[in-house]
């Protein structure tokens, strides 16, 4: 039976929207419906824990604050750098297991599966057991690397200049292996005649993977960046088990520091602000980095 | 068998219409009610639940719990700092007429802890809560390693007096130092366990314990809210500088995030010399003492003044509960003197004068003394409706200066002040 026959007296588009409606009205509630209210009270003074006390409109004090915040600034600072170090260890290491894994070769599969492992873990679980690989009187990354280099007892996490590599390689660790597997997904895409032509062309190893690899998989590749750039953008759960954004504010992620501001101080206005803020910026620059990629796409 | 699953149903509907829920902190003291509280039940037929939540996610359980009015607890033993909230905001019924229709008088229990645990406005004759426990932050230290004839005459030799219960912080600091990095037994030890958290509350429970003692006030006593000079001065300073030395020469490696749990296990573990923590850890820290393990305990040393961190916290009603009046019958039974004495039997920290008053008292425990000292000099932080947004600058300010090395303690206590006069003028009252 046709839709149409099941629908009879209703037009097309009528059927159309109503399909969609659920979940169009959906979307209303759970994301655009907060999304204004969260705009519309960055311009308040409003704290949600004070009951009864109503909010007055301030204009534009909310967000003049927020960027006029050293601490905030810092905050980004921080953020920046997590998201810098960790995308570019997951877009070497991560291309450099998909090539990896790309070769036939026995146990290919057993060792793919025991990759993607730590990325199906829960990351507040995954923060929480990697404090204790990070002790440095029975933790087992420091047993490992002092049995490679002698450096006696460090504290990755307790010293602020280790505490922000602590987070890096974590993160690294799990989601290295998403990124593997998107590229390897670019890579059994790539035709094997190109190589097949290149070789008749006595192209090098290196020739065929600047020429023929790379171009093939790098929009996968950019495309799992954009995926884990939008996530650690807003990396909460993993960075407060493990560091709680300490020592001192060495690890605070601005994601962190907003939910302290929103839930914690109850600044509801001023976080709502920071909010938007946070949200132009990510929803800039995905916008940017999505025109870029499509561009690399077109080549 | 069909009367046997109506008298099974009727059961299960009379046991849900007399129950109440109580939340507090996941800790041994919440044990020890649950245990007392089996005798409230049998009593009275009220089946109580209870719902303990991790300190670490303790606070913002329930105070979101209720700001958002919500109703799964009846009954609630929160934070003494909680109280300015809990009046200000409605969350707590205010108990008076119940105290004075049931007979309860609040000059019945510690002053200190009516004070603290109670009232709001601080003093005032408005009560919200009943005080439930007791609590300062106190040290445990490693008795059978102080007793060692080797140990006591080479700290004599190096420091000039004796191995002991230290009588100021500059005391406890040589102590903690000589047994930092000190093979004993084979194993290598470290000085003291102290609160270095930076999540919820750690760190401020421990410095302040450092600066309370040397004298630190929050405000101006002549004018309230006004700061500047008071918990910046330099007896403060000194005193946060203080801590952090006690950081660097004394923790245990890797103790940069720590509070009451871990510096439990770094004291069990036999990693410390020293432990900073709660009375409540006591009665468990003592009982569980074993493999040549003995414990002392002693109050907060002093330095200018004695002084100790408040801990504890009263039992309220919670406004937006269905069952107030038995969540008010609970009370009731709660503040009879002879629970009260079966509430510290069992290891909780009455507050009742029967109790602390009695001539047993002092000798019916190893840290009953240091318990009764220290409830008479405690200090406590803000309990303004506010305290969370209070908190949480102080946290990373402190953190970041003692743990992190990051400023200079009057920077961190200068930055402080700066978020506080934000958040005081945020509420009116600056």
């Amino acid at each position: 039976m046709s839709v149409k026959k099941k629908f009879k007296g209703l037009s097309d588009k009528a059927v159309g929207w109503l399909f969609i409606g659920p979940t169009v009205l959906l979307l209303l509630a759970i994301n655009i419906y907060p999304l204004v209210y969260a705009i519309k009270m960055s311009f308040t003074n409003f704290y949600a824990n004070k009951i009864g006390r109503e909010p007055q409109f301030v204009g534009l004090k909310n967000y003049i604050k927020v960027l006029n915040k050293e601490a905030i600034w810092e905050k980004m600072q921080v953020t920046a750098s997590f998201m810098f170090w960790t995308l570019l260890l997951q877009a070497i290491i991560g291309l450099g297991l998909a090539l990896l894994l790309n070769r036939k070769f026995k146990g290919n599969e057993l060792l793919t599966t025991l990759i993607v492992l730590p990325m199906m873990l829960s990351p507040a679980v995954v923060g929480v057991f990697w404090t204790y690989l990070y002790n440095p009187q029975v933790g087992l990354f420091n047993y490992v690397v002092n049995f490679f280099y002698d450096l006696g007892s460090f504290d990755m996490i307790g010293s602020s200049t280790l505490a922000p590599w602590a987070i890096v390689i974590v993160d690294t660790w799990m989601w290295t292996p998403f990124t593997m597997l998107i590229c390897l997904a670019g890579l059994r895409s790539v035709p094997n005649y190109l190589y097949e032509a290149a070789e008749v062309d006595r192209a090098s190893k290196w020739q065929q993977f600047i020429y023929i690899t790379l171009p093939s998989v790098l929009p996968f590749l950019l495309l799992a960046l954009l995926f884990r750039g939008i996530e650690n953008f807003k990396m909460f759960d993993m960075v407060v088990e493990l560091t709680s954004g300490g020592p001192g504010s060495a690890t605070e992620l601005a994601s962190i520091n907003l939910k302290r501001e929103a839930f914690e101080k109850w600044k509801t206005g001023y976080s709502s602000a920071f909010a938007v803020i946070l949200f132009v910026t990510i929803f800039g620059f995905g916008n940017v980095y999505v025109k870029v990629m499509n561009k690399i796409k077109e080549r | 068998m069909i009367l046997l699953f109506v008298s099974l149903f009727s059961f299960s509907v009379n046991s849900n219409a007399k129950s109440i829920t109580l939340g507090w902190a996941a800790w041994d003291p919440a044990n020890a009610l649950q245990e007392l509280t089996k005798e409230f039940t049998s009593e009275t037929g009220i089946e109580v639940n209870f719902e303990f939540v991790p300190w670490p996610n303790f606070a913002d359980r329930m105070l979101n719990e209720l700001n958002n009015k919500g109703k799964t607890f009846d009954l609630l033993i929160g934070d003494s700092q909680w109280i300015g909230a809990g009046a200000v905001y409605g969350h707590y019924v205010k108990l008076n007429d119940f105290f004075d229709k049931e007979g309860i008088s609040m000059s019945d229990f510690s002053p200190a802890t009516v004070y603290a645990y109670s009232t709001w406005p601080k003093g005032s004759k408005n009560y919200y809560a009943l005080p439930a426990m007791g609590d300062a932050l106190a040290w445990a230290y490693r008795k059978d390693w102080f007793d060692r004839p080797e140990l006591k005459s080479e700290f004599k030799k190096k420091h000039g007096y004796d191995l002991g219960v230290p009588a100021n912080w500059n005391q406890l600091h040589d102590m903690c130092k000589f047994f930092q990095g000190r093979e004993i037994d084979g194993q290598k030890r470290y000085g003291a366990a102290i609160n270095t958290e930076r999540g919820s509350e750690g760190i401020t429970m421990g410095v302040t314990a450092a600066m309370y003692a040397w004298g630190m006030e929050y405000e101006n006593p002549n004018k309230p809210y006004d700061m500047e000079g008071y918990f910046n001065s330099p007896q403060a300073v000194e005193a946060v500088e203080f801590y952090r030395k006690l950081y660097e020469d004394c923790a245990p490696p890797g103790h940069s995030d720590a509070y009451m749990v871990a510096n439990l296990d770094a004291y069990k573990s036999g990693q410390v010399a020293f432990q900073m923590n709660w009375y409540a850890f006591w009665p468990g820290v003592s009982k569980e003492d074993s493999d040549g393990r003995v414990s002392g305990f002693f109050a907060n040393p002093k330095q200018n003044v004695a002084a100790a961190t408040l801990g504890g916290q009263g039992i309220s009603v919670v406004k937006y509960s269905d069952k107030q009046d038995l969540a008010l019958e609970y009370i009731k039974w709660f503040a009879r003197p002879d629970v009260q004495q079966k509430w510290w039997d069992l290891g909780g920290y009455s507050c009742h004068n029967d109790v602390l008053n009695s001539p047993s008292f002092p000798t019916s425990t190893v840290y009953a003394q240091g318990f009764l000292d220290s409830m008479g000099i405690v200090k406590d932080f803000w309990q303004e409706p506010t305290f969370v947004e209070l908190m949480l600058p102080m946290q990373e300010a402190i953190h970041d200066y003692v743990v992190n090395g990051k400023g200079t303690a009057k920077g961190a206590l200068d930055k402080i002040i700066e978020e506080w006069v934000e958040v005081f003028e945020a509420d009116g009252k600056l």
